[in-house]
């Protein structure tokens, strides 16, 4: 059996989101495009069970999700610490992306357990309604719903975001504005 | 300075964090992960599937 074209643009398609969420998870772009990798391999062979007309990258975060878990699984029992690992691999991938003021933000989220950092992820930046969200994660949508908010709620607090005033513009920016204005 | 508003008293009563703390959060979000997918589909994937596609035609590489 040849693969269909549409199911193969289809599945092209989803890579660049798949790469996104597999580093998100892992923290490391090798790692995370070895599991993309494994999730294509695994898809293909098994496209008979993927049904034509449905979402296409739902199914395939579904089959990443699980290949994590399953190896995030064997590398705890092997080394006992998953989030030092996760600090550590973030701070190698310096340029990841190149925004060096999101440092602080990075190394927040992967402070976060698992659980609240992948449905933070899915909700939003994947773009997942909580729904789809609750399909790949194999849980109920109020689960979702409640990892989102205390990821949020981690989130701000490891941040000390209280308000609007911590986003604008740099501070220094802000203070010669600032000064400026009383002249 | 007379345009100046009240300071927003900060509503995180019950866990609810407000509306802009959350578009601050969910757009720093976005901006980490739409770097990635910026970068598009590696050549590694377009290869595999390349690669896959003709092993399901039969047509065994020398």
């Amino acid at each position: 059996m040849s693969l269909d074209p549409s199911v193969r643009d289809a599945v092209l398609a989803a890579v660049p989101s798949l790469r996104a969420f597999a580093i998100s998870l892992s923290g490391n772009v090798d790692r995370a495009d070895d599991l993309v990798q494994e999730t294509l391999l695994r898809a293909l062979a098994n496209i008979d069970s993927f049904q034509p007309g449905s979402n296409m990258p739902a199914w395939l975060f579904t089959i990443l999700r699980n290949l994590f878990r399953s190896e995030y699984r064997k590398r705890r029992r092997e080394v006992e610490d998953a989030d030092g690992s996760y600090a550590q691999s973030l701070k190698s991938q310096p340029e990841q992306t190149g925004h060096i003021e999101f440092q602080e933000f990075r190394q927040a989220l992967g402070k976060l357990p698992q659980d609240q950092r992948e449905a933070l992820i899915l909700v939003g930046a994947s773009g997942f309604s909580y729904e789809e969200a609750a399909d790949i994660c194999g849980c109920a949508v109020g689960t979702i719903k409640s990892r989102v908010n205390r990821a949020r709620a981690r989130l701000a607090d490891m941040l000390s975001i209280e308000s609007m005033e911590d986003f604008g513009p740099d501070i220094a920016t802000r203070a010669i504005l600032a000064g400026n204005s009383t002249g | 300075m007379d345009t100046t508003s009240p300071p927003s008293t900060s509503t995180r009563s019950a866990g609810r964090l407000g509306r802009d703390v959350q578009a601050k959060i969910g757009s720093q979000l976005r901006a980490i992960y739409n770097d990635v997918v910026k970068e598009g589909v590696p050549d590694r994937f377009v290869e595999l599937l390349k690669r896959l596609d003709k092993k399901d035609e039969k047509d065994p590489a020398p």
